[in-house]
């Protein structure tokens, strides 16, 4: 059952909200896919409790009043621990909600837990975390994809009904490709960030993930919306989706993607998505996407830059890790950091502290500025063409935990279909395409130009209604 | 490009982070193979290029000048590995 029928019935007064919680702590409880790192299981029975009073009331909510949803572990919730899977945020209890944890409450939904994810979602994996890796429900010998790897394998393993993710540089869409669900990365500044602990600030964008794009274009009304407290979020007002019409819609196909980089498996299903879009009345057009080999090597120049500068603020006074053996206050900043952040985290601090290096700025960081505003431009282009552009996910389905972890370069490449999104501020839908041969899903992408999200939900759904992936379910993992 | 002790150094300095043995020489190699890939970037010709910063063009974007609650001090300070009943504690910097 999807999220909109089970409040529907909630609703209704078919199910109660609070069996409906229950039901779902108890199964993520008793995971075994390393997903919920926090379920604050009094307080949130509580919660369903107050939501189910209001409906008795005959207070009108929202269409997902009584849904349980898993948050990823960096979006701030009072009261609840926070950790960013870092041993450095271990113990962090938020004194505020992000925005979007109001707005869920507003909305009558019902916040079950944390969810796992990369540390300070710097990884494409979901193994980068102190508290270990999400493993994948399809398999549990290998990975969720990352950083929103709990997000996406509590959706996929029916934990929760629905999630909230955050994506820096395909960090909503990765994990769903390789778990079988459908996510929504918005447009930069259509969702406040209040609240969502920074990794890259121009690129971080919290989005949702469920199991089709109903589910999805629901919650993304809820959460979507302008916020005084975060004056990048430009938007006027929450998105509204209505009955647009994806029939005729002009479709770009980047060709120089599906190249022997690719997995052939994945290239034959994003094949099978374009005849069912022609089918449905798209006009499909390849072209050659431009910049391709600048995409990485920018985004992780910028996305470093950025992240140096964000966790600068974990110094091990205020909150956080504090190492006790530190005797002088330069001590308690370098050994707290030392000790509080994970080999990737410090990879990429080190990273962006080389390129805001004097001697290195202008050829690291300001090239890599300037390539960001030729991405942008050609994305322009792009888009005065077509409608919507088409694109594999990641090179690869799901891979076998610690298969690539000791190799970061293997790690950042297989960012390239993503991370250009997240540089030109772009929204993109993620949707399950097809299986590989090892009954693994796999993922494909919808990109479109900014705040033209309804035209990618109404082509999702134009697409979902003529396909089957996305209903279906994971066995019992593998363990 | 080759990654040296002194740059490691130089680089622990500006991040406030330290390395073990172990690390540093792990930190040495992924860091060279990341700016050898990078290096490529090079190559572009972006000189009639605008950078983009941020996807969003706006600058100095306020909010009305009205007086809020801010947070309670005690709440600010639950957080902290070490305070009293007024602040945080840090080692004095100013004499011993």
């Amino acid at each position: 059952m999807g999220a909109l029928e089970l409040s529907a019935q909630i609703q209704a007064g078919k199910i109660g909200a609070v069996e409906t919680v229950a039901k779902y702590i108890r199964i993520a409880k008793n995971s075994r896919l390393n997903t919920f790192l926090a379920i604050p299981e009094e307080r949130v029975l509580a919660r369903a409790k107050e939501v189910q009073d209001k409906i008795d009331a005959g207070i009108t909510l929202s269409p997902l009043a009584g849904v349980p949803v898993a948050v990823k572990d960096n979006i701030s919730t009072e009261g609840t621990e926070t950790t960013c899977a870092s041993r450095m945020l271990e113990g962090y209890v938020p004194v505020f909600n992000a925005t979007v944890i109001d707005k869920l409450e507003q909305a009558g939904m019902v916040v079950i837990g944390k969810v796992n994810m990369d540390e300070f979602a710097m990884g494409g994996s979901s193994e980068t975390g102190y508290f270990g890796a999400v493993r994948n429900p399809w398999d549990a010998t290998r990975v969720a994809g990352g950083s929103s790897g709990g997000s996406a394998a509590a959706v996929a393993a029916m934990e929760a009904p629905m999630a909230l993710g955050s994506d820096t540089g395909g960090s909503i869409r990765q994990p769903c490709a390789f778990c079988g669900v459908t996510g929504i990365k918005p447009t930069y500044g259509s969702v406040s960030r209040y609240g969502l602990i920074a990794y890259a600030s121009s690129m971080d964008q919290i989005g949702v993930i469920g199991t089709d794009i109903n589910d999805c274009a629901a919650l993304l009304e809820i959460i979507s919306g302008p916020d005084t407290r975060d004056s990048t979020c430009v938007t006027d007002a929450p998105f509204a989706f209505g009955k647009e019409n994806a029939a005729k819609i002009k479709i770009g196909l980047p060709r120089n993607y599906f190249n022997d980089s690719i997995d052939p498996e994945i290239i034959r299903a994003i094949f099978m998505a374009v005849k069912v879009f022609e089918d449905a009345g798209a006009v499909v057009e390849e072209f050659q996407m431009p910049l391709v080999d600048y995409i990485v090597p920018a985004y992780y120049a910028l996305s470093s830059a950025e992240a140096s500068s964000n966790l600068a603020r974990f110094d091990g006074l205020k909150y956080g890790h504090r190492a006790t053996e530190a005797k002088s206050l330069s001590d308690v900043y370098t050994l707290s950091r030392s000790q509080g952040f994970g080999m990737e985290v410090k990879r990429r601090i080190i990273l962006g502290s080389f390129v805001l290096s004097s001697g290195y700025y202008d050829a690291y960081y300001r090239k890599a500025l300037e390539i960001r505003g030729m991405i942008k431009e050609a994305y322009n282009q792009l888009f005065a063409r077509y409608d919507v552009i088409l694109a594999p996910v990641a090179p690869t389905t799901a891979y076998k935990l610690g298969e690539n972890i000791t190799d970061p370069m293997k790690m950042y490449m297989a960012d390239v279909y993503t991370a250009s999104v997240n540089l030109a501020g772009l929204p993109a839908v993620a949707l399950p395409c097809g299986f590989d041969a090892q009954g693994l899903p796999i993922g494909m992408q919808l990109i479109g130009d900014a705040f033209s999200e309804p035209l990618l939900v109404a082509a999702a759904r134009k697409y979902q209604a003529c396909t089957d992936y996305h209903t279906r379910k994971p066995g019992v993992p593998n363990l | 490009m080759q990654i040296d002790n002194d740059l490691v150094t130089y680089l622990e300095t500006l991040s406030n982070l330290t390395f073990t043995g172990e690390e540093r020489e792990i930190v040495k190699g992924d860091l060279g193979n990341i700016l050898n890939a990078m290096t490529h970037m090079g190559q572009i010709e972006t000189q009639r290029v605008q950078e983009l910063s941020h996807p969003v063009g706006h600058v100095n974007v306020f909010r009305e000048d009205e007086p809020g609650l801010p947070f309670d001090r005690e709440r600010i300070l639950q957080n902290a590995p070490r305070r009293n009943s007024e602040m945080f504690i840090a080692p004095g910097t100013v004499g011993s």
